[in-house]
């Protein structure tokens, strides 16, 4: 799995293993641009769903990276950077 | 004048029964809930018998947010903590948070989530550790979800003391509620059955080996061999008397007397604290022994503690003196959980007049027990004592009575 994208159908599977999905939250609609605190994950659950990608693609993220960023958006952003940079060395 | 403490709701997941209903009705009907345990394969090990809680699947009662980061029971908890939430009729939109608080007891916290993530720590490396194990194990975990859960903010905690748990943290909510609280969510709700959790208990030295449920564990018995370990417990709703009133709630009955006494060092010679636990209970009740109509007894199967316990009751009420049960012999012992189900039971049986049996055993003579053996007894029972002892020396015992119209 190592290199290849993050997209965000993986992340939704992702979250929903790791942490759940919240009671009246609709994972499958548009959740990129919604803070991870609406969608109901709180540090915990992104320090596991960080985890489980680290996993999947063979990478090591920096803990802050997974818990200061706030959108799905923005987590996908950071992971893929990290795996073109690491496709590029 | 002391505040009073009620008993306003009551959720049970146990080994006979899932729900209050169910396992009341079992109970009264000495239906049996242990058998070959089922949670783990326990060939080769020397205990191979548990009180599991049937047809319990998280799923149909909890958000799925909830399931990937706590133990089994932890969930069992959280149902049981819903169970008497809507039993007592509380709308938690109506409360303050600060005034509603939990407190539970524990014995071992979330084994078998543990073990899984031990076991990936060893096979695959730190990275295959769940993060939840951060708090899915521990002790105090049962309380923290229910507080969650519920936005409950008020004083909250957890007690460890084995057995004796199940009644230390019911007198250390009625102590908050005295302080002030209205309302706590106490009991325990309690369960290892995992490889981990079974050798630890099989080192304690008081399993059964027996592999015939019906034989495997008879407290009070001349040829007692060890009790069979289960799962689940009781919690109840614990409301200030006068704000229930206040409220129109349904009252089971009142907390009206506890104590606590420790063991005398082992070989010391003197007396164990059973008897003592027993007599200042009583009094904290404003009781004396001819007013209890039943005591729901610890019944560790283990006939050292077995004398103990019978010699504690004859010292206190005379030789078969006082009606005796021991329902957990249909549960196994649920440690932490074990004596907020029995409180359960007391509280059911000053409700129905009746006072369920103990199973499968034929009281040894020696005893002098008036053991409630041969199905339940019709009885009016307004004043029950529960006791309850713990690994470690620890003895509780806890006074329920009808409250007062």
């Amino acid at each position: 799995m190592a290199g290849s994208e993050l997209t965000i159908e993986d992340l939704k599977r992702i979250l929903r293993d790791a942490a759940g999905e919240t009671e009246g939250i609709d994972l499958d609609g548009d959740i990129l641009d919604q803070t991870f605190e609406d969608l109901g994950y709180d540090s915990l659950a992104l320090l596991e769903t960080g985890s489980r990608i680290e996993r999947e693609h063979g990478i090591e993220l920096e803990d802050t990276s997974v818990t200061v960023v706030e959108t799905p958006r923005a987590l996908l952003a950071v992971v893929n950077e990290q795996l073109a940079a690491e496709r590029a060395a | 004048m002391t505040t009073s403490v009620v008993v306003t709701g009551i959720g049970v997941t146990a080994p006979n029964g899932l729900g209050t209903d169910a396992f009341w009705a079992a109970t009264r009907a000495g239906e049996s809930g242990i058998g070959p345990v089922k949670r783990f394969d326990a060939t080769g090990y020397p205990a191979k018998l548990a009180g599991e809680v049937p047809g319990f699947e998280a799923t149909d009662h909890l958000p799925s947010r909830l399931i990937p980061q706590t133990d089994h029971m932890t969930r069992l908890a959280l149902v049981a903590a819903d169970w008497a939430l809507a039993d007592a009729g509380v709308a938690l939109d109506q409360w303050q948070q600060f005034d509603m608080g939990v407190i539970t007891a524990s014995s071992s916290g979330g084994f078998e989530f543990g073990q899984n993530e031990l076991q990936k720590l060893w096979a695959k490396g730190g990275q295959y550790v769940s993060a939840y194990q951060s708090f899915a194990w521990f002790y105090a975990v049962n309380t923290g979800q229910i507080s969650i859960r519920n936005g409950m903010q008020g004083p909250s905690g957890v007690v460890v003391s084995d057995q004796a748990g199940g009644l230390d943290a019911l007198a250390q909510a009625r102590r908050q509620i005295r302080k002030g609280t209205r309302l706590i969510v106490s009991g325990g709700v309690d369960g290892s059955i995992c490889p981990w959790g079974w050798i630890a208990q099989v080192a304690a030295g008081r399993l059964t080996g027996s592999e015939d449920p019906d034989k495997a564990y008879r407290p009070f018995a001349a040829d007692a061999d060890g009790y069979v370990p289960g799962e689940g417990g009781a919690l109840l709703i614990l409301e200030d008397a006068e704000s229930a009133r206040e409220r129109g709630a349904r009252v089971y009955g009142e907390i009206a007397g506890y104590a606590a006494t420790f063991d005398p060092k082992p070989g010391s010679g003197r007396e164990p604290g059973l008897k003592r636990a027993i007599e200042a209970a009583l009094a904290d009740a404003g009781v004396t022994a001819a007013d209890i109509d039943v005591v729901f007894a610890d019944a560790a199967a283990v006939p050292d503690l077995d004398r103990a316990e019978a010699e504690a009751i004859g010292a206190v009420f005379g030789p078969r003196g006082v009606p005796v049960t021991a329902p957990k012999t249909m549960t196994g012992r649920l440690y932490s959980g074990a004596a907020s189900l029995d409180t359960a039971a007391a509280l059911l049986s000053i409700r129905d007049g009746v006072i369920p049996p103990t199973t499968n055993v034929a009281p040894a003579p020696e005893y002098d027990l008036d053991l409630v053996v041969d199905g339940p007894r019709t009885a009016p029972v307004a004043t029950a004592l529960v006791l309850a002892r713990g690994y470690g020396g620890f003895n509780s015992a806890m006074v329920v009575r009808k409250a007062a119209k």
